[in-house]
């Protein structure tokens, strides 16, 4: 395993990180003056009086009376150093808004990533191993409807049930991890596991296709003919083989879990990042929402970098190409 | 495309179910009647002969309002794939036809829309279009425009290569033509299964927007909204949250079955060891 990294290839990624950043951050800053109408009258509110001072007041405050290159360097200058801007309602720094909203939804994704690729591995392997047999086949069938299993409505079924078998249990809302540990991690089993169902399916799926893959190539073959054990076959020869395009998925995968931690918070009344953009979208608070897309898109852009990163580790093919 | 439907009983399945669906939904002012009004006396009640799937917390018929929520799904997220497919796919295949530097710089750009969270860049969109049933076609389909033309430019960029492209430019024949004659007939299978799949992806998407609230805005039933809505009154009648999710549900897993079946039976390669 001691191989040295090609040093092309990382500074290659390194490139494309960048250039993709700056793509990320270009559009971000887009958004805000692409609106249509009056965006600052619109900022101002249905409650203030709209006059021309306070227009011009708005303007200068947010920059917008600059050449627009010049505005997206003072952003994104601003944004390098932690500045986010204020948010326009309550005056307070919009990178303290998110910061005070973004680990409730770090939490609900991280664990759930944690849980539905920990145990998509087993089962993808269980399935491969199994073929055909029935309690494969029910496994497989499992499989596809819990790829289309809306995970809001499946929150919203577990909370329902557990409320029937079990009143008084706590499972809304959050408490902070270093507060209660065990309350904390109470309130997230029900989130993570309608959160991660679908990414369950989906990768204990693709397991599935690349162990029938990695079983039937000539090495596991050898494996077995030199007399390893089964377990040493599957677990050893074959999946460290199948986990490459795992590994990728699982990537990929956390973006839809970014973006689903959004929607599954609302129903378990979590206060993370979600509630935070949803909210200023209401307000019209462009600020903030402009800020909360970009902090949750340099996120998973970085996680993907570091897969990158890792399949090219696991899989030195990938840098030689 | 028959005799395929007979040999292949998932195929045969996935058909049938999408197409109930569709059907249903078309005749939804038939067979469902009046979404919108409201029986007072008749509120919160359970399935039973005269509201086959009982009423919501107004009064409103469930199944009316699943039926022309399937109306608002299939006609925002078909509006939103035709859109991504039109766009995206035509800069995938543009890509793969001229090379150079117009391909780098596409990719490049569907690079840097790829990299959002899909829930993200939608919620992003619809923040600066205004919450509509529009926006949030507008929203996913350039979330999956980046997904069609990736898709798309690998195989043109090795039918641009085959020899009867070679030969069509040979004997004159304008890009034009052959993007048309050439190029697109022969990826109709990789979109007609992609459309699918994607499809099914894009129900859940606008479920999920519209349970946000920043989809179809009332009072245009919509599956995510009644799902919010159900959500509110959850232990007093559960049942409009249920049969709402169960029909999102429904919707999505027949045009991802329909996607698996069509992929497995167009590719024959794929027929000996595919997922189902």
């Amino acid at each position: 395993m001691n191989r040295v990294l090609p040093i092309r290839f990382m500074a290659g990624r390194f490139l494309d990180l960048l250039i993709v950043l700056f793509g990320v951050s270009v559009i971000v800053f887009m958004m805000i003056r692409l609106i249509p109408g009056d965006a600052v009258a619109i900022m101002l509110g249905a409650n203030t009086e709209i006059t021309p001072e306070r227009i011009a007041e708005l303007e200068s405050r947010i920059g917008l009376d600059k050449p627009i290159v010049v505005q997206y360097f003072d952003w994104i200058t601003g944004i390098l150093q932690g500045d986010l801007g204020t948010s326009i309602w309550t005056g307070r720094p919009v990178a303290k808004e998110i910061m005070a909203n973004i680990w409730p939804t770090l939490e609900l994704t991280f664990l759930s990533v944690l849980f539905g690729a920990g145990l998509a591995v087993p089962i993808g392997c269980f399935m491969a191993e199994a073929r055909g047999k029935t309690a494969e086949v029910l496994v497989r069938v499992m499989a596809i409807a819990g790829l289309t299993i809306p995970s809001f409505w499946l929150g919203i079924v577990l909370i329902f049930l557990l409320a029937k078998l079990l009143p008084g249990a706590a499972m809304l809302g959050y408490v902070p991890f270093t507060e209660d540990p065990l309350g904390n991690l109470q309130r997230m089993i029900l989130p993570v596991f309608a959160l991660s169902l679908p990414m369950l399916a989906n990768l204990s799926r693709l397991v599935r296709s690349a162990m029938l893959d990695a079983l039937g190539q000539d090495y596991v073959r050898t494996a077995k003919s030199k007399g390893a054990g089964r377990f040493r076959v599957v677990y050893w020869h074959a999946l460290r083989n199948a986990l490459i395009p795992f590994i990728t998925s699982v990537g990929v995968a956390t973006g839809y879990l970014l973006g689903g931690a959004i929607v599954v918070e609302q129903v378990f009344a979590i206060p993370g990042l979600g509630q935070l953009v949803l909210g200023a979208i209401s307000e019209r608070n462009y600020p903030l929402v402009q800020s909360s897309i970009l902090v949750l898109t340099f996120t998973f852009v970085m996680v993907n970098f570091v897969v990158d990163i890792l399949y090219a580790i696991i899989d030195p093919r990938v840098a030689q190409r | 495309m028959m005799r395929a439907l007979r040999q292949d009983k998932l195929l045969l399945f996935a058909t049938i179910f999408v197409a109930a669906q569709v059907v249903l939904a078309i005749l939804a002012p038939i067979v469902g009647g009046d979404p919108i009004e409201q029986v007072i006396m008749a509120r919160m009640k359970g399935p039973s002969f005269e509201y086959l799937l009982g009423t919501d917390q107004l009064g409103r018929d469930i199944l009316a309002r699943i039926l022309f929520g399937y109306r608002t799904s299939l006609i925002t997220c078909g509006l939103a794939v035709l859109l991504a497919l039109v766009v995206g796919g035509s800069l995938g295949m543009l890509a793969a036809f001229y090379r150079g530097w117009f391909d780098r710089i596409v990719m490049r750009f569907m690079d840097v829309l790829f990299a959002f969270p899909i829930i993200l860049l939608a919620i992003g969109i619809i923040a600066v279009l205004g919450p509509h049933a529009l926006s949030a076609s507008v929203a996913i389909a350039v979330v999956y425009i980046p997904i069609f033309a990736r898709l798309l430019r690998g195989p043109s960029l090795v039918i641009c290569e085959s020899e009867y492209v070679r030969g069509a430019r040979a004997i004159g024949a304008s890009d034009l033509r052959i993007v048309f004659r050439h190029l697109l007939p022969n990826l109709s299978s990789v979109i007609l299964v992609q459309a699918s799949l994607l499809l099914s992806a894009a129900i859940l998407v606008e479920a999920s927007l519209s349970f946000l609230g920043l989809g179809a805005q009332p009072p245009t039933p919509s599956l995510g909204q009644m799902l919010s809505e159900g959500r509110n009154f959850l232990l007093l009648n559960p049942w409009p949250a249920i049969f709402s999710g169960l029909a999102i549900l429904f919707l999505s897993l027949g045009f991802n079955l329909l996607g698996d079946a069509l992929r497995d039976s167009l590719d024959p390669r794929l027929r000996k060891n595919s997922g189902i």
